[in-house]
């Protein structure tokens, strides 16, 4: 059976990719080395790893309004997550996103989705229906 | 979302390419938002560095420049966020001819638009404050809880895209802040222990918004016994906002919006104690007394004519370490009064730099770090030493004068 979740609309275009997982927060100005595609704040749950590609499920969005232009900028030069799927976005992650033509999704109806996808499940996001589906499940 | 028949039009492109994107723009984010209209704003108010926007960002303006002026003029009085360059010091600072060429291009596509390069994230202190009920679009996120909180207007974080969207609209969608339902008390603390500087108001600040942690959390707060300076209100909601991206708070009979708790609908809510344990344990994260020190920087927000003078008046007759760079940032307008009064004078006698039109963390400071070899870096804001740690440094925050005690020293007194 494929497991289905549901969540509210979201923005930019329907695709599929790898998970990664953590019950942190994001903010591409605070936690990014957007030269090198890799969390660089030392006190990030994903330090040290790229996000280059990646499906990023974390909890909210945290500080300011930079991570708007950042999505676009990163998108640009192919050194970008491939989507961004929230427990809360704000305003600043969905204006990024819309400008970026990047997906995001957020408000999941069966809770914390930082529980309901684990890293390195392969997931396939439609933010137009508002569902993301688990690849892998049986 | 319904559009007025002028958006509408917009939309059509029947005013221009720059309008129909704005207008596409404002409906993929009211629509995640569920917004059922927009609102008329009377400003608009853009965060874009050039660190920020890249290359990809300042081509997206300039293709806006190059239409006919009819199409591309901006509809309501828009202003700009600081500079990552202040063209007339950058090269001693590690900055590159790139970064300012980047920077040269996209004022002179802003000026195209008819956007008025103010290059300030303190326009509620120098240039025109909101009032209470007006519904504004601004970026940089304090500006935005201070105008929310402080002088009662109606704004969400308007992201660089967004606010270029509403200053060539003239519209925001209809969501968050704009909406009543959304300005009431969700989180209700209560203060134990009194600030008293800037850095007090601003770790009371990082502890609220990092225990609120929520763009859709409202702290109101009890307990407070004095009202604050405008500079103080400015530290302690800049950092709230860093910290929990919280854009609005009350303080119960001082904020325009609650003269009693009731008016926010906090009266019911737990309330939950910030005693001066909780304070002390923040400052502790932030800690490095003894410690050499790279850099000082006085910045985030950009210092008022006002603290321009506190830090010259500590600067007088004293000099900064040979090893520790001094850096003050300040928007243009105020930089000339400060000169006038001697403030700038007082800084530079004492071996420190005031940067026009910036702000050191949104300078490329990853770059400018590295090309300086700075690492330790210490500051009385308690915003930018949240920023900083993603950017290699190692940030440290203290006293207005106890960094300017620090930089005479070249280690954290």
């Amino acid at each position: 059976m494929v497991k289905v979740l549901r969540c509210h609309v979201g923005i930019g275009p329907r695709v599929e990719g790898e998970a990664m997982v953590a019950n942190d927060n994001f903010s591409a100005r605070y936690d990014l080395d957007r030269n090198r595609g890799v969390f660089s704040r030392p006190e990030h749950a994903l330090a040290g790893q790229s996000y280059v590609d990646k499906i990023l499920v974390l909890n909210t969005a945290k500080g300011g309004v930079a991570t708007a232009w950042m999505l676009y900028e990163m998108m640009s030069r192919g050194i970008a997550p491939k989507a961004l799927l929230l427990n809360s976005a704000n305003s600043i992650l969905a204006q990024g996103a819309a400008l970026a033509n990047m997906t995001l999704c957020d408000r999941f109806d069966a809770g914390d989705v930082t529980q309901l996808i684990a890293t390195a499940d392969r997931v396939r996001v439609d933010p137009e229906a508002g569902e993301v589906t688990m690849l892998d499940a049986n | 979302m319904k559009l007025e028949p002028k958006a509408e039009a917009m939309l059509a492109g029947e005013m221009g390419a720059a309008r129909m994107w704005a207008v596409e723009h404002q409906l993929q984010v009211g629509r995640m938002f569920d917004a059922s209209d927009m609102v008329e704003v009377s400003q608009a108010h853009m965060m874009a560095d050039p660190e920020s926007m890249g290359e990809a960002g300042v081509a997206l303006i300039e293709g806006f420049a190059a239409l006919p002026e009819a199409d591309r003029r901006v509809a309501i009085p828009m202003i700009t966020d600081p500079r990552g360059v202040d063209l007339n010091y950058y090269d001693p600072l590690g900055q590159t001819e790139d970064m300012a060429n980047l920077e040269r291009r996209f004022i002179a596509a802003c000026r195209s638009l008819g956007i008025m390069m103010t290059n300030t994230c303190i326009n509620y202190q120098t240039i025109m404050s909101p009032v209470r009920g007006d519904h504004v679009a601004y970026g940089d996120t304090g500006v935005v809880i201070y105008s929310n909180s402080i002088c009662g207007a109606r704004s969400n974080f308007e992201g660089g895209p967004s606010a270029l969207a509403a200053g060539l609209t003239g519209y925001t969608p209809r969501y968050g802040l704009h909406l009543e339902e959304n300005r009431r008390a969700t989180r209700r603390y209560v203060v134990e222990e009194q600030p008293r500087g800037l850095t007090d108001w601003g770790v009371l600040g990082a502890v609220v918004g990092r225990r609120a942690g929520s763009y859709w959390e409202v702290p109101v707060i009890e307990g407070i016994e004095t009202v604050p300076t405008s500079d103080q209100a400015k530290h302690m909601g800049a950092a709230m906002a860093s910290y929990g991206s919280t854009p609005l708070f009350h303080i119960v009979g001082i904020t325009p919006e609650c003269a009693a708790i009731e008016d926010v609908d906090g009266e019911g809510l737990r309330g939950e104690k910030i005693t001066k344990d909780d304070l002390d344990e923040f400052r502790g994260g932030f800690g490095a007394s003894g410690e050499e020190v790279d850099v000082v920087v006085f910045a985030a927000p950009q210092l008022s004519l006002v603290e321009m003078g506190e830090v010259a008046a500590l600067c007088r007759g004293r000099r900064r370490h040979d090893d520790t760079a001094f850096l003050v940032c300040t928007p243009a307008g105020v930089y000339a009064d400060a000169k006038s009064t001697g403030f700038v004078d007082a800084i530079e006698d004492f071996g420190g730099r005031v940067l026009q039109g910036t702000c050191f963390y949104q300078q490329y400071a990853r770059e400018i770090g590295e090309a300086n070899g700075w690492t330790r870096l210490l500051s009385n804001s308690a915003k930018i030493v949240n920023i900083l740690g993603g950017y290699g440094y190692k940030p440290a925050l203290a006293s207005m004068e106890d960094c300017v005690a620090s930089a005479e020293a070249g280690r954290i007194v």
